[in-house]
């Protein structure tokens, strides 16, 4: 029988400010512990909270990036529950009116086994402002727990989807849309393994048509590779508890990388109760349109609208696209490339996608350290373009340039990897090696087509390697035919 | 000494007719002899508070000192003050030592103030009669049989026995008027936003608010000036021009409206206070005032109201003491639920308890339109009745308590009852205006009667000039009790 | 809306308070009677009435985000009930 999978995720993006959400202490990552905890992190009887504008600001501009509503007025609310890692009892979150509403983002869903790669719409709910909790360590405290508040305080936009993915591959590849998009809009450093970037991932699934079936929440996946195998782990566990005639029971589940298995949080002795209430020490977060305006005037151009502009404009595939746009350096590197070949976008986009990103991969290096910069690998395509140098002579240009630094034409002066494509220059040395093999000539004149090879051989030898292959080919064939 | 004003204080620390340091040193031999009796005090520090008299002196001595430089105050311990163990009258911060300055903490010490000691208070504000107090009740001065009120009710003790030059209160829904009412002093409750909560430990975020307690209405626009005025570490702290609280204080009351609300004069207030009312009334009759009835309509809602919205807020402030960071820890547990759950139930008394309850239900799921957003609403119809109110009169005068100070232990067992103490109190915080109680006479039983003086928003300036006109023509304010 | 006990147990165990049965007891006959104040207001008319959350009709005043706080841990962990290597020591937490 088929089943149909629904799959709804809330991601929790660290904001990238300097202080929390609602106090001056600082938000850098790795500090001592509780060196950042300060009056407010730490919940002293008497401290208050005050909105941190760049929280703000970067929430307005994710609404900016999604298409969404930004909320002319928004609230604070209280999260009322105990735990060691949250120091006033309450998180102040936002609940009936979050400062991002409805909203909409397009994921590329890559090619899977004989599936075609695909692009889709996933509606976002809504984001909105939270503070972190801090953290539990559990080790090595003689059967107690240690708390750290470094993290209590910064700044998360939660952005919470619709259940509008149908398998794991939609799910990641909305979380890699939207891991793109945060970073690309300067709002989130993307940090999973620091835990910038975390995904719930509401799973579910039902008979096709049929009505949505019972969910259960895998927490805190900070990375995708995790999110795959949570996601198929859980979906075969409720095909096989419903195939069994079990039910599901809504639960929330955490995933052990270890085993590869999710299994159901520690129940509570009881439900979950949060008392939200308007937070009386804060008060509306108003957003004016002329706030909004400014802001918008300081967006980047979008991933979408450049893979729109690269399939259109630029005659490149969706997937091409896609993986150009997949970080806005890559995009910016590209489009800087791009500048020299203005005409020959898929071999700039070959190049990148290609020979850098792999030569970046070996190197453990991202595109901001990229040792070539876009002036250098343009430089080295227009000699390819106008024929300057073969396409193993620009592996070779390329290597040095990576390893070595330098231009492309200095490179190929100094290397001698300039072709030869004065016609006559090569007829003449064609002419010397059908003066000097005539037999060889004769056979393949009465048909030994596979010499033909041999011929080029000796030419390639005779031009120490410089000629331009495509011409010299051609010469060869029409001396040859005689 | 006891009797003199803030502004002669001053006056004589200034001439070098008196020092700060002998001042003070003044102060606490009269604490020594009388809080024993009277327990307002729950912490003295007599050698930090001689420092910062000797602080203030050498700064009198340069001649840069300001209107309460070298000047002996009380702080109700609600304050956090960085280096004094501040309480809230709870057991839960027995021994917690303030690592910082609430900003009313820092104006008195900018000012060159000197804090002789943290007040006795009911336990987290939570009381109309400072019996919730952990660390035991606190008795009137005027008789010591009978309540001082509260939650301020340390800060009033300690002012109307002169254990102080004045002191420090805050009011979520009467705490300063009704004690300042039933120990025969003066106290203010400014316009919710004009003294910064920053420091001052929460009760109901949305009510509370710290404000002066004193022997005068010209002592307490001095000590307003030092305690208002904006704060960025406080959200709904307002940002106003700074102003000077006693810049109208001489000006004649000649035209003044005065509303009275027929809902205050009606049943549940005893006639000794609704004679001593009336009287006053008559004075400022006198002074030039006319009367115009007026009706508050929704203010008979406002206890409902209020202990739906102060519980709720206070459930949830409430929830950071958990035995982690700060305050009580039980001394035994298992795991970490009972680890909460001990350190609460020791660390909290029974009245901040069952507040704690009210607000958590009240919240709770399937609750919350009912109570919480029904309150909210009614809160609003409340604050309109002033609106309509202010159109028709300048200022609104009424008892500020039902009763003069009942006895310690007589409201011990129903809460509801106690409440009921607060019924002329409450609306004025659920609508955010300052008001005010002055001395207007005595009781049947010799006890003192507050006259309550609510204002429009921000006129504190206007309240505080009809209180101290009132004052240079009655002498209820300068009396002291037997003893004193 | 009349209160059980049960209710009021739930409530202790939300609010982290550990109570006896007795205390259980008392706790609801005081809340009964609270709440009897309280459901006065449900005979009120509120229909289109805004709820009133602040005192004053304000927007949310924004901080520059700009570091002002600077490590003061050994001072606040002074009135710590248990730390260790700068960290607060809860009995243990399981998940």
């Amino acid at each position: 029988m088929q089943w149909e999978i629904v799959i709804g995720l809330e991601i929790h993006a660290q904001l990238s400010t300097k202080t929390k959400i609602f106090s001056g202490a600082s938000t850098a990552f790795g500090a001592e512990p509780n060196t950042q905890a300060d009056a407010v992190s730490i919940a002293l009887p008497g401290v208050l909270p005050v909105l941190n504008k760049g929280a703000v600001e970067r929430a307005i501009k994710f609404g900016l990036a999604t298409g969404a509503h930004i909320a002319p007025r928004s609230v604070f609310a209280r999260k009322n529950y105990f735990y060691p890692d949250l120091p006033k009892g309450y998180q102040i979150s936002q609940m009936d009116l979050p400062v991002v509403g409805k909203g909409e983002l397009t994921i590329h869903v890559p090619a899977v086994g004989k599936e075609q790669p695909y692009e889709k719409v996933v509606r976002l709910t809504r984001a909105h402002l939270e503070e972190d909790a801090g953290k539990s360590l559990h080790e090595d405290f003689h059967g107690m727990t240690g708390i750290d508040l470094n993290r209590a305080g910064t700044p998360l936009l939660e952005i919470v989807s619709e259940p509008d993915m149908r398998s794991a591959a939609e799910a990641i590849a909305y979380a890699k849309s939207l891991h793109t998009l945060v970073r690309w809009i300067g709002i989130c450093d993307g940090n999973m393994q620091e835990g910038s970037f975390r995904c719930d991932v509401n799973v579910s699934v039902r008979r096709p048509g049929g009505e949505l079936g019972t969910r259960r929440e895998i927490k805190n996946l900070n990375s995708f590779k995790f999110m795959q195998q949570a996601i198929d782990y859980e979906v075969q566990w409720q095909i096989d508890t419903l195939e069994n005639g079990g039910k599901i029971q809504q639960a929330t589940v955490l995933f052990n990388p270890d085993t590869g298995e999710t299994r159901s949080m520690r129940s509570k002795e009881e439900a979950h109760d949060y008392r939200y209430f308007p937070d009386p020490d804060l008060l509306p977060l108003e957003i004016g349109k002329e706030w909004i305006e400014q802001l918008r005037a300081t967006m980047p151009e979008l991933p979408r609208s450049k893979q729109l502009r690269y399939v259109n404009e630029l005659g490149l595939s969706a997937y091409d696209a896609a993986t150009l746009t997949a970080s806005r350096e890559m995009a910016d590197f590209f489009e800087a490339t791009l500048q020299a070949v203005p005409k020959d976008a898929k071999a700039c986009a070959n190049w990148i996608m290609g020979e850098v990103s792999a030569q970046l991969n070996r190197d453990n290096l991202e595109m901001p350290q990229c040792p070539i910069t876009p002036q250098q690998l343009g430089g080295m395509l227009s000699r390819i373009v106008d024929g300057t140098i073969s396409n193993s002579g620009a592996k070779e240009v390329f290597r040095t340039m990576w390893s070595e630094g330098g231009a492309a034409d200095e490179i190929i002066e100094a290397k001698g990897l300039k072709q030869v494509s004065d016609a006559g220059a090569l007829e003449a040395m064609v002419d010397e090696i059908i003066a000097a093999n005539a037999d060889k000539v004769a056979e393949y004149r009465s048909g030994k087509d596979k010499l033909f090879g041999f011929f080029v051989g000796l030419a390639m030898k005779a031009s120490k390697g410089k000629a331009n292959p495509a011409q010299m080919n051609e010469i060869l064939k029409k001396k040859l035919a005689g | 000494m006891i009797n003199s004003s803030l502004k002669q204080l001053s006056g004589q620390l200034a001439a070098k007719k008196i020092s700060s340091v002998e001042l003070t040193q003044f102060y606490l031999d009269r604490i020594n002899k009388l809080n024993p009796e009277l327990n307002a005090y729950i912490t003295l520090n007599a050698e930090t508070s001689l420092g910062q008299a000797r602080a203030a002196d050498a700064r009198l001595a340069q001649g840069k000192g300001e209107a309460l430089t070298g000047i002996p105050f009380a702080q109700k311990d609600i304050f956090c003050a960085k280096g004094w163990r501040t309480t809230c009258g709870s057991k839960m911060l027995e021994t917690f030592v303030s690592p910082y300055d609430a900003h009313v903490i820092s104006q008195f010490n900018n000012a060159g103030a000197v804090n002789l000691g943290k007040t006795n208070m009911d336990e987290f504000a939570m009381g109309s009669s400072n019996e919730t107090s952990y660390f035991g009740k606190v008795k009137n001065p005027w008789n010591l049989k009978a309540v001082p009120g509260g939650s301020s009710g340390g800060t009033a003790a300690a002012v109307a026995a002169r254990l102080c030059a004045a002191a420090t209160g805050t009011d979520t829904g009467g705490s300063i008027r009704q004690p300042a009412a039933l120990c025969g002093i003066s106290g203010l409750k400014p316009t919710y936003g004009v003294v910064s909560r920053y420091g001052m430990i929460a009760f109901a975020s949305s009510l509370d608010q710290a404000g002066p307690m004193a022997r005068s209405a010209e002592d307490l626009a001095l000590m307003l000036n030092v305690m208002a005025g904006f704060d960025e570490r406080d959200s709904t702290s307002l940002q106003r021009d700074k102003e000077d609280y006693s810049r109208s204080l001489e000006q004649p009351l000649q035209g003044l409206r005065i509303g009275l609300p027929r809902e205050f004069f009606g049943e549940g207030l005893s006639a000794d206070v609704g004679k001593a009312v009336a009287a006053a009334i008559d004075e400022y009759k006198k002074l030039g005032a006319t009367i115009v009835d007026i009706s508050l309509p929704n203010s008979r809602l406002s206890i409902p109201v209020y202990y739906v919205l102060a519980p709720a807020e206070a459930s949830s402030n409430l929830s950071r003491f958990d035995g982690v960071r700060y305050g009580h820890r039980a001394a035994e547990y298992g795991d970490l639920a009972q680890m909460y759950e001990k350190s609460r139930s020791e660390g909290f008394g029974e009245e901040v308890k069952r507040r704690i309850m009210i607000g958590t239900y009240v919240l709770s799921h399937g609750y919350y339109d009912a109570y919480y957003l029904k309150a909210q609403k009614i809160r609003r119809l409340i604050a309109q009745d002033f609106v309509e109110a202010y159109k028709h009169c300048d200022v609104i005068m009424g008892p500020t308590s039902p009763t003069t100070a009942f006895n310690l232990g007589e409201k011990g067992d129903d809460p509801v009852q106690m409440y009921l103490s607060d019924i002329y109190t409450i609306a004025v915080n659920l609508a955010g205006l300052p008001g005010m109680s002055i001395p207007c006479g005595f009781g049947a039983n010799g006890m003192p009667v507050g006259l309550q003086i609510v204002g429009n928003y921000f006129d504190e300036a206007r309240m505080l000039n009809v209180a101290h006109q009132y004052q240079l023509a009655t002498d209820h304010h300068v009396r002291a009790p037997q003893g004193i | 809306m009349s209160l059980t006990t049960d209710d009021v147990k739930k409530v202790a165990s939300l609010a982290r308070l550990a109570m006896t049965d007795a205390e259980i007891q008392a706790a609801h006959a005081q809340m009964s009677s609270i709440f009897g104040l309280i459901e006065e207001m449900q005979a009120v008319n509120t229909d289109g009435i805004e709820p009133m959350a602040h005192a004053q009709d304000l927007a949310q005043r924004l901080r520059e985000d700009v570091v002002s706080e600077t490590s003061q841990r050994e001072l606040f962990q002074s009135v710590a009930p248990q730390v260790e290597r700068g960290l607060y020591l809860v009995p243990q937490v399981i998940e």
